[in-house]
């Protein structure tokens, strides 16, 4: 018994009861399902195979640099915010063989490595993840050069949505504008609606493969109430936000502040440990690796992430270009919010807050944006502050 | 361009034609296809990712004759682990070539202006490009003048082709190095001295400069305090690469990436950016 | 035949100067020929005169290196050789050869200084050009120091 001819933005509910169907009906299309689930005491992105691997009836406390997991009163499956990882992992691979070699009597051959094609379901992607995988598709995708195995992976990818119940302790998507509503570029997208009467969630449908999975899914038509109650839930997130990011000519405020004192200031405090670049769901800098065995006789080409706050990330014959950690901080906040925009567009930044979270000294890319716009006019660091009274 | 057809991560196999030793640590290859086929058409100012096989990877700009599409010629400096490998290489050895990459000298927008090619040291060799192409139409252009700083006489690159180009009428040529001794009998003093030198009528001029950041960054101020439009003036920026394509993320200055934005430059675009530290 | 105030008008460093000055610095001033490999001066000598190179070429060099002389820089047409005089000691700092056939203007140091003394408008107008070239001079050698063709900081174009 399923739930057939339903049609994109069309919304039913489904019952808590039921919604192992959902995730059955994925894996009878030859998913591989991935989402959240509990390790290390963190929420990471992993392959699910059934809805207890979920999180259910956890939450999360983040702040700057701080990051716990606790149990919910309830038995909710998404009851919390986003966790250390990203869905980048999935379509840009941290490590990836691009080809091999082998030396022959005059040369040498080159094998190019062949690009499985993956059949993924993303399950659980927040509004702000969504907005992220649309970034890295445009780097990946839509520029002069396409990668292979990014397409090779995003092609046939279905995503599941969720509509956040609560904010998390570092998210700022609403001022970011890419969140917390789901609004596009999703097959379906469910808002958790749980309280002492009920567990049922709103399903909204995005796409024509949206519609074919909740055939086999069994649901019912909403009441006016349930989705009065969904948009009251996603509300009440967005008003829960407790950071915003001014983006006010963010661009060229940063790039007329190149020489600010803030950025010595941040620079006393960060310790180019890159985790934000980790963590973060649309930074997507790789090296390129050239191996080769002991014998010499076979090469292989690898790519891996890389961090632009590696001291020889910007490295050219002569030293790095940017060797202090002044310099790798306000490239990678510049690009985040500023460069990104001539690039690709758009902001670089969804407001996930993971970098935020995730900072072993907290730093607050919102309150160093904030700071800058402040004290535009700042003398500069060796100036006498007392000649200005 | 959109390259989805095979995977541009994937070098193609080139043969060494020949090693010329040019001077000190600087050595030029000339390159022709493994498989036989055409040697993809490039523009003066773009670069190849070359390959040593189990070494790595590095850019370099392509300093032959684009007219002339039988081979590749590549000059560099043995100063990394890739370079001092590829100077080991021999005749008939095989390299993997990538490309060509990147933005080009604007030669077809000098058409009928004076043009000034000011190059130091090393930059020299992918200028040799753009010279090769106006003197193969030399009478498309006003007065061509090619200014050139070196270190010291013994580092002057290209030599023999400089004092070619210096014997030719439709051409002024001049060359300076920061020391020398006493011997010499050329200019001692850095290149923007030579700017006074050369004849050109600023308001229909263009100027590609390439050399180290800190020349060019001299260079075409100097070429502007002349009178030249900062937007009439091209500059060749560098920047640690990994991919040539706009993914490794490597090459970014500020809203460019080399590898596709550059390594051409207009230098009103850049001009801001030069005199920063750590961009 | 261009007289000597034509020269000297003609010449860079005297570029828009008041042509009543120009009368009163003239009386310094001598048209002078040099054969290649023949000093216009030498290090540690009185420095009594400068030069406006009109044609040709001087290799400036220092015999302080314990080999053979280093040329530092070379002056060449349109330029100015020479603003010791205006300065105690009022010695030279360096050698100065020709190295092509040189024609220049001499200028008399110690009669363009008494000439200041007397009108202060000459040594004015003396102080802001040679001031001028000496800025230039300091640009261009801190590039020159800077090194900037070394084996460490420099590779060819795009190539790393």
């Amino acid at each position: 018994m399923g739930t057939p001819g339903l049609q994109q933005n069309d919304r039913v509910i489904l019952e808590r009861e039921h919604f192992p169907d959902l995730l059955a009906s994925l894996h009878t299309r030859g998913y591989q399902v991935v989402g959240p689930t509990v390790r290390e005491n963190a929420i990471v992105y992993d392959t699910l195979q059934s809805v207890d691997d979920l999180p259910i009836g956890y939450t999360d406390e983040q702040a700057g640099g701080c990051y716990r997991l606790k149990k919910r009163g309830d038995q909710a499956l998404f009851g919390y915010a986003v966790g250390p990882h990203s869905w980048k992992k999935f379509l840009h691979l941290p490590v990836l063989r691009l080809w091999s070699a082998q030396r022959t009597q005059n040369g040498f051959q080159i094998v190019p490595e062949h690009q499985e094609p993956a059949k993924m379901a993303f399950f659980g992607v927040r509004s702000c993840e969504l907005h992220a995988i649309a970034i890295q598709d445009k780097v990946f995708l839509q520029m002069a050069y396409h990668d292979p195995a990014y397409q090779a992976r995003r092609e046939h990818l279905c995503l599941i949505a969720v509509n956040c119940g609560q904010a998390g302790g570092t998210c700022f998507c609403a001022s970011m504008h890419t969140g917390p509503k789901v609004t596009s570029d999703f097959d379906l997208a469910l808002t958790e609606i749980l309280d002492e009467h009920r567990h049922s969630f709103l399903v909204e449908v995005g796409t024509a493969l949206g519609a074919e999975i909740l055939q086999d899914v069994p649901c019912r038509a909403t009441s006016s109430e349930e989705i009065t109650q969904a948009e009251r839930i996603i509300a009440d997130t967005a008003a829960q936000m407790g950071r915003t990011m001014d983006t006010t000519d963010i661009k060229d405020l940063l790039y007329r502040n190149t020489d600010h004192p803030r950025w010595e200031d941040v620079a006393s405090r960060c310790l180019t440990c890159g985790n934000c670049t980790i963590v973060c769901p649309t930074c997507f800098c790789t090296t390129v690796e050239d191996t080769t065995d002991l014998t010499g006789e076979r090469a292989e080409r690898w790519r891996r992430w890389d961090s632009c706050f590696t001291t020889d990330f910007s490295y050219i014959v002569g030293g790095s270009v940017r060797a202090s950690s002044k310099a790798r901080y306000r490239q990678w906040m510049t690009h985040k919010l500023a460069s990104w925009i001539d690039q690709f567009g758009t902001s670089g930044c969804v407001g996930c807050g993971r970098c935020i979270t995730w900072c072993p000294v907290g730093i607050d890319i919102t309150e160093e944006v904030q700071a800058i716009r402040e004290s535009e006019s700042a003398p500069g660091p060796g100036a006498d502050k007392e000649r200005n009274t | 361009m959109s390259m989805t057809f095979s995977d541009p991560m994937v070098p193609r196999p080139y043969r060494i034609r020949r090693v010329r030793h040019e001077i000190l640590d600087t050595f030029t290859l000339e390159l022709e296809p493994e498989d036989g086929g055409e040697i993809p058409p490039f523009a003066t100012g773009q670069f190849n990712m070359l390959y040593v096989f189990g070494v790595g990877e590095i850019p370099i700009s392509i300093s032959g004759d684009p007219a002339n599409p039988a081979f590749l010629l590549h000059t560099t400096r043995a100063v990394g682990t890739v370079s001092r490998a590829m100077q080991a290489l021999k005749q008939g050895d095989m390299l993997g070539v990538r490309g060509p990459f990147g933005s080009h000298w604007p030669i077809e927008q000098a058409k009928g202006l004076d043009v000034i090619i000011a190059a130091g040291g090393i930059g020299l060799a992918p200028l040799r490009s753009a010279v090769y192409q106006i003197l193969a139409s030399r009478e498309q252009y006003g007065q061509v003048t090619l200014l050139y700083g070196a270190r010291t006489p013994a580092d002057i690159l290209y030599r023999h082709e400089l004092e070619r180009w210096r014997g030719r009428l439709d051409l002024d040529v001049f060359v300076t190095v920061d020391r020398a001794e006493s011997s010499w009998r050329g200019s001692v003093g850095v290149v923007t001295k030579l700017i006074p030198r050369a004849t050109f009528d600023p308001g229909k001029a263009v100027a590609f400069v390439c050399g180290p950041e800190i020349m060019m960054r001299f260079t075409a101020a100097g070429l502007a305090a002349r009178g030249i439009p900062a937007d009439q003036i091209s500059v060749s920026m560098e920047r640690n690469m990994k991919c040539a394509l706009g993914f490794c993320g490597h090459c970014q200055y500020r809203p460019y990436f080399i590898c596709r934005d550059g390594p051409v430059f207009q230098y009103a675009h850049v001009q801001q950016l030069l005199t920063k530290e750590g961009i | 035949m261009r007289t000597l105030e034509s020269i000297l008008a003609a010449h860079p460093f005297f570029h828009g100067l008041d042509p009543g000055l120009m009368q009163l610095i003239i009386e310094c001033a001598l048209n002078v020929r040099f054969r290649p490999e023949h000093y216009l001066f030498h290090e540690g000598e009185q420095a009594t005169h400068f030069f406006l190179i009109r044609e040709g070429r001087v290799a400036l060099e220092t015999t302080a290196t314990p080999q053979r002389p280093v040329i530092i820089e070379t002056i060449e047409t349109g330029e100015v050789l020479g603003w010791s005089w205006l300065f105690p000691p009022y010695c030279w700092h360096f050698s100065a050869r020709a190295i092509e056939p040189v024609r220049a203007i001499m200028l008399d140091g110690i009669c363009l200084r008494e000439k200041s003394e007397n009108d202060h408008r000459v040594g004015y107008e003396l102080m802001k050009r040679v001031a001028s070239i000496l800025i230039q001079r300091l640009q261009a050698t801190r590039l020159q120091l800077l090194d900037i063709y070394n084996v460490n900081g420099e590779s060819g174009g795009a190539s790393v």
